[in-house]
């Protein structure tokens, strides 16, 4: 073999292996579900592809509720995580000096303890009798026999939580890549620390803020641990929903016409980011 | 994506001359502020993996372990009493070892061609890999679980083992290549020039420069298998892992013995993340005084 023949082959060699486990284990499923949901038929008899597109409109006209909800608690979660991470990464990477690292590792410590249990714990913390419920009541912010556990609050709390962390990393990541120079050199111009902040930092900040935000609303949309340990049906996302369908009801069409409904408009969402700041810039800012 | 970031030390950039500048109270006001609300967004970070391991010393009667009865040392002495409790977590850790092994040696190779070469589709790829981190698990595992039904494929151990290799790929990948983006090219092609084959270079120059960034990359992988419920609930079949036994305990109360047991996986991380650090250290130093000498 010649060696430009063998240059050009390497790479392909060495991505072979990897790249055919995702083409069969998750390319090729993503194809295999799309044809599942257009299938009619039912559980005892099986499935048959009838190219029934009905089966996408039923499943979202049947769970519009559900859907709306999942994109209201994730938008939600995403600002409060949003809100709650921005200050933080900014005090990280500018004003925390010889605490950097220990503040970093923090942020990551939840990651080492199990999620499902971790959302068990709010559920203790969140829990009738406990304080956090009557420190609620006392200010008057939920009535005398109010509770917080089984409520939408609780579920966007449990989801602000979980996901904080995919926030929070890749704002410090960006904050942290800002040439400080610009910001001195806005300030030299006489601009006040406010205006510097929003004219200069903000900006400088934006693919931090756009990948933190992709990354915890996408997961959070998919999400049903929260729904379904801090909520009740009434606060059922469509994970739920595409969960029960998938393996108690073995209506096995709606939950892929679902679960294919929900790719298709976050990838769609993806696309429109990719574009705007490039591949590269969303998944270095997610390391 | 996390371990990277405490393996991998952040260069420190020179403090900015102080300055006086108007408003400087207001600053320090502004700095305080942010210090205290910092405090308190990892306070909330912190709380619930708190009560976790709060709760592991409750001496609670029966599953119930909701309130505090007092402290306790008995659910430590016999943490692995519950048989199914301890199948569960030595089949999630056999599911972890097992994939990480396979998803770092096809990430790491996935990387090196992403990184090294200038080929045709690599911006495709490079999009594809990332894919699956960009696409929510129940998606992910509820796809897996339609091919397997359409395949007559039993789910069971190794399902479990397929899912969690095909969702940690992308994550070794995208670990990895951050950590060869930023090496020195030159070395490997001074190798080269000194008449070592690609191979040799491979093993005695570019591996072990890369290597902190697989031990985190396989660490990420690991984490991401033992933690992992939404895709294993859907591949899991009949098998129980640590995750599923957990969710599954959620309705006649989690046994305390199941937070003795994240306590220890999460003082085992801390204790391994330990000592991926002090070895850098020691590496870099060594490293130094060889260039000095």
């Amino acid at each position: 073999m010649s060696l430009n023949a063998r240059r050009r082959l390497l790479p392909w060699l060495f991505l072979g292996p990897g790249l055919l486990w995702l083409l069969i284990f998750f390319l090729y499923p993503l194809v295999n579900q799309a044809a599942v949901s257009l299938m009619t038929g039912d559980p005892e008899h099986g499935y048959t592809l009838t190219w029934a597109f009905h089966n996408y409109t039923d499943a979202i006209s049947n769970y519009k509720e559900q859907f709306g909800r999942s994109i209201v608690y994730a938008g939600v979660a995403t600002i409060l995580c949003l809100v709650i991470s921005f200050p933080l990464a900014y005090f990280t990477a500018y004003k925390a000096g010889r605490f950097k690292s220990l503040i970093l590792l923090l942020i990551i410590l939840p990651f080492f303890m199990s999620y499902v249990l971790r959302t068990v714990a709010w559920q203790l913390i969140l829990s009738d009798d406990g304080w956090v419920v009557g420190v609620f009541q006392t200010l008057g912010l939920i009535d005398e026999n109010g509770r917080l556990l089984a409520t939408s609050t609780a579920v966007i709390a449990g989801i602000t939580y979980n996901f904080l962390p995919f926030m929070a990393l890749p704002l410090y990541v960006s904050l942290e890549k800002i040439d400080r120079r610009y910001i001195e050199a806005a300030t030299d111009l006489y601009a006040s620390r406010t205006t510097a902040f929003r004219k200069v930092t903000v900006p400088l900040a934006l693919p931090g803020i756009f990948a933190g935000s992709l990354l915890t609303f996408i997961p959070a949309c998919g999400d049903f641990i929260n729904a379904a340990l801090l909520g009740t049906p009434r606060q059922y996302m469509i994970g739920n929903v595409i969960q029960s369908k998938f393996l108690n009801i073995l209506d096995y069409p709606t939950a892929a016409a679902l679960s294919f409904t929900l790719m298709v408009f976050i990838l769609i969402g993806i696309f429109l980011y990719a574009r705007a700041l490039g591949t590269r810039n969303l998944t270095e800012a997610a390391i | 994506m996390a371990v990277t970031e405490t393996s991998t030390p952040t260069p420190t950039r020179p403090a900015a001359a102080p300055r006086k500048a108007p408003g400087r109270g207001a600053g320090r006001a502004v700095d305080w502020a942010l210090g205290i609300w910092s405090v308190l967004a990892l306070a909330y970070l912190f709380i619930p993996v708190f009560i976790v391991v709060l709760f592991s010393f409750n001496d609670n009667q029966g599953r119930f372990n909701f309130t505090w009865q007092g402290f306790t040392l008995r659910h430590w002495q016999h943490p692995f009493a519950d048989p199914d409790l301890a199948k569960a977590l030595t089949t999630s850790l056999e599911i972890a070892l097992i994939a990480t092994a396979i998803s770092v040696a096809l990430g790491t190779f996935m990387a090196m061609a992403l990184v090294r070469y200038r080929f045709r589709g690599r911006t495709t790829v490079d999009f594809f890999v990332f894919m699956p981190l960009s696409s929510p698990e129940v998606v992910l595992g509820a796809a897996l679980l339609g091919l397997f039904l359409t395949l007559n494929v039993n789910t069971g151990f190794v399902t479990i083992v397929i899912a969690h290799v095909m969702f940690c790929v992308s994550y070794v990948v995208v670990t990895v290549k951050a950590r060869l983006e930023g090496m020195d090219r030159h070395i490997e092609e001074a190798a080269m020039d000194l008449g070592a084959t690609e191979w040799t270079t491979f093993r005695k120059i570019t591996l072990p420069m890369i290597a902190p960034g697989i031990a985190a990359a396989a660490m990420l992988a690991a984490a991401l298998s033992i933690d992992d419920y939404v895709i294993t609930s859907f591949n899991a079949g009949q098998t129980q892992t640590f995750p599923l036994y957990i969710f599954g305990a959620t309705r006649q109360g989690v046994p305390a013995e199941v937070n003795v047991l994240a306590t220890m996986l999460l003082v085992a991380v801390l204790v391994l993340m330990g000592l991926n650090v002090i070895v850098q250290r020691r590496l870099s130093k060594r490293d130094r005084a060889r260039t000095a000498a």
